[in-house]
């Protein structure tokens, strides 16, 4: 038995998920090997190969693959996946792209966002938003899954696997890349960071989400969130979106200003450590899931908050 | 250009769903259903290029029981052309619905498919993808624009820190995004209307497909539920709480 994982990175770097994905894999207790598919990705190569537990390094290096669509990536894994029983890869937008695509091409069931793995076959996943958890058996010869990083520990440095060069089938042309717009910002990244400040749409406007929550984020370390109504607003960009459509997160502290606490958001922030909630509207839902809950305006208490902080 | 539209019906968004006492599955008997929202979406866009002159025929097609005729009553309330019920009885996963709709796609030989990013009953997010694998159409995932030119199709897609460009030719598969737009609401004049066009319905299984569950439900459960904490008073309480715990903050 041999498991693959498609990695995910941006040719310099691995995505920290990639570490999940891997701890998620050793359930099987077979040889993991993690496919590296970019240009030039030889560095992100060779951090795959230092991962504890890696066997093998398949790097597959092609112009076409610089900024990789989900249709090269998909031939590439099915070109490959001979003997592997298991596909997996953390989920995350190039995943969720490139994985059921394959799943398509192999005739196979594909199980998305796998909270636990339960035995070789079996898995439990939410629906609904999170409401309601499922247990589910694939009855497929190949299990082709994605993990819920924030579930999987991330799996050590120490590893010293071996890097092996995979040819790649043509690129598939009916598809190209034209531009893309990371949001460039000092803050740590939302998926990762320790303290998350997120507003909702409350604050107003854009010039009030930025004056009233990035002084308290700064002061905190803390990565900026967003519910949908504050995206769809215009006050915050819709990277930060946290929720079932948006970005989940998994915080030690979650700070939420002025969010309602729709089903839709809490399902995002769920896993943060500790919520506090700061809303003036004491039936709020979000308190159903704040440790500690204040009432009061955000506009008194946030600057208030920011000061008292060292 | 003709557009196909894969519209789910699912529970309204606003219902809690509750599972049955046995764990066997979630209860949805009576529940108020509705059309998924991000289907919504993908139909209105649609309907937007169809206004805008470039697409000629919106065709919306659900795949399920006799009880989907109330998505596509609404969608053709919306504004769809025509409707097409693909009927079957059994619970459909993504790689039967994507081969189902494949086969609507052979038929009707539409120049651009438009679903929904994920449904929000399975969170899913896999039959467009699939859809595009089956066909070897390209895809264009999440998306949050979408221009057409000649017989290409321009697509700005939502990507984890930012946005992607990409350029498709078609005919392609776009999943839409609940920021592509902003779905018109439905007249009641519109959805008087729409009662009395007809829905063409085809038995899943003249269709030939094969769709048999891959994946079997074994149970169903509640998650942990986060316990509500407690209210303080004053913003000097809520540090003095956070400050108890070991290094949240100084
Ligand atoms: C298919 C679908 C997917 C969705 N996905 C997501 C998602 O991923 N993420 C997400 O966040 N939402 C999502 N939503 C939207 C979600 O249902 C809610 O509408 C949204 O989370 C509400 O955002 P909000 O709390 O900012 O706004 P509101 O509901 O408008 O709430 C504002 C809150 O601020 C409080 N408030 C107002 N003024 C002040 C003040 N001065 N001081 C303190 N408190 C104040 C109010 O009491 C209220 O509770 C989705 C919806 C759908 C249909
Ligand atoms: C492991 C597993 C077990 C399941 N077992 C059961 C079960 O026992 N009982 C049960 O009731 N259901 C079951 N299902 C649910 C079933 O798989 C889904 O209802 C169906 O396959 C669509 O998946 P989705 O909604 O997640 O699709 P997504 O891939 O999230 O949907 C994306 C888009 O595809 C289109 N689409 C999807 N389905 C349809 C449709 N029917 N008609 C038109 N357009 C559509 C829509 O545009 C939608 O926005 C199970 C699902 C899984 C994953």
């Amino acid at each position: 038995m041999k498991i693959l994982i498609l990695a995910e990175h941006d040719d310099l770097q691995l995505s920290p998920s990639v570490h999940q994905a891997v701890t998620a894999a050793q359930f099987w207790n077979s040889p993991v090997h993690v496919l590296v598919a970019g240009n030039h990705a030889d560095a992100v190569a060779q951090q795959a190969a230092s991962i504890d537990g890696v066997e093998r390094v398949v790097h597959a290096n092609a112009d076409h693959l610089a900024h990789p669509l989900a249709e090269d990536i998909a031939s590439l894994l099915v070109s490959i996946s001979e003997g592997y029983d298991v596909i997996l890869a953390a989920h995350s937008s190039f995943s969720k792209n490139a994985l059921p695509r394959v799943a398509a091409m192999l005739d196979i069931a594909m199980i998305s966002d796998v909270l636990e793995i339960k035995a070789d076959n079996t898995y439990v996943r939410s629906i609904y938003a999170g409401n309601v958890l499922t247990t589910i058996q694939s009855t497929d010869a190949v299990q082709l899954l994605t993990v819920h990083g924030s579930n999987f520990a991330a799996a050590s440095l120490g590893g010293n696997a071996e890097i092996v060069n995979t040819e790649i089938p043509a690129s598939f042309k009916k598809a190209s890349w034209k531009s893309e717009v990371r949001s460039q910002s000092d803050r740590p990244a939302l998926g990762s960071a320790k303290i998350v400040v997120s507003g909702g749409r409350s604050l107003g406007s854009a010039e009030k989400f930025e004056q009233v929550l990035s002084p308290l984020a700064y002061k905190l370390g803390a990565a900026l969130g967003a519910t949908r109504a504050a995206v769809d607003a215009g006050y915050a960009p819709n990277d930060i979106q946290v929720g079932q459509t948006g970005v989940v997160v998994a915080p030690e502290l979650y700070i939420a200003v002025g969010v309602s606490g729709a089903i839709q958001h809490t399902y995002g922030m769920r896993d943060s450590k500790i919520v506090v909630a700061i809303n003036q509207d004491p039936d709020a839902p979000i308190f159903q899931v704040a440790d500690y809950g204040l009432v009061a305006d955000l506009f008194d208490v946030i600057p208030e908050l920011t000061a008292a902080i060292q | 250009m003709k557009i196909l539209v894969a519209v789910k019906r699912v529970v309204d968004y606003n219902i809690k769903v509750r599972i049955k006492a046995d764990g066997s599955d979630v209860d949805i008997e009576g529940v108020k259903m509705g059309i998924n929202p991000f289907d919504e979406n993908a139909l209105e866009e649609a309907l937007r290029l169809k206004e805008k002159g470039i697409a000629t025929e919106v065709v919306a097609v659900s795949l399920g029981t006799s009880a989907n005729q109330d998505v596509l009553r609404h969608s053709l309330a919306m504004g769809a052309d025509r409707a097409i019920l693909i009927e079957a009885s059994a619970d459909l996963q993504p790689l039967a619905v994507a081969k189902l709709l494949k086969s609507i796609v052979a038929r009707e030989e539409p120049n651009l498919i438009i679903l929904g990013k994920q449904a929000i009953d399975d969170d899913a997010g896999q039959t467009g993808q699939m859809l595009a694998a089956l066909l070897d159409y390209p895809q264009g995932t999440f998306a949050s624009t979408l221009q057409i030119e000649g017989d290409e199709v321009t697509v700005t897609r939502e990507v984890d820190g930012g946005t992607e460009t990409l350029a498709l030719a078609l005919p392609a598969v776009i999943t839409a995004d609940l920021r592509l737009n902003e779905p018109r609401f439905v007249k009641l004049p519109n959805l008087m209307m729409a009662r009395k066009k007809p829905i063409e319905t085809i038995n899943a299984a003249e269709l030939g497909v094969n769709l048999d569950a891959r994946l079997k439900l074994i149970q169903v459960s509640e998650p942990a539920v986060r316990k509500a904490g407690i209210k303080v008073d004053s913003v000097e309480e809520l540090l003095s709480k956070l400050r108890s715990h070991e290094g949240i903050l100084v």
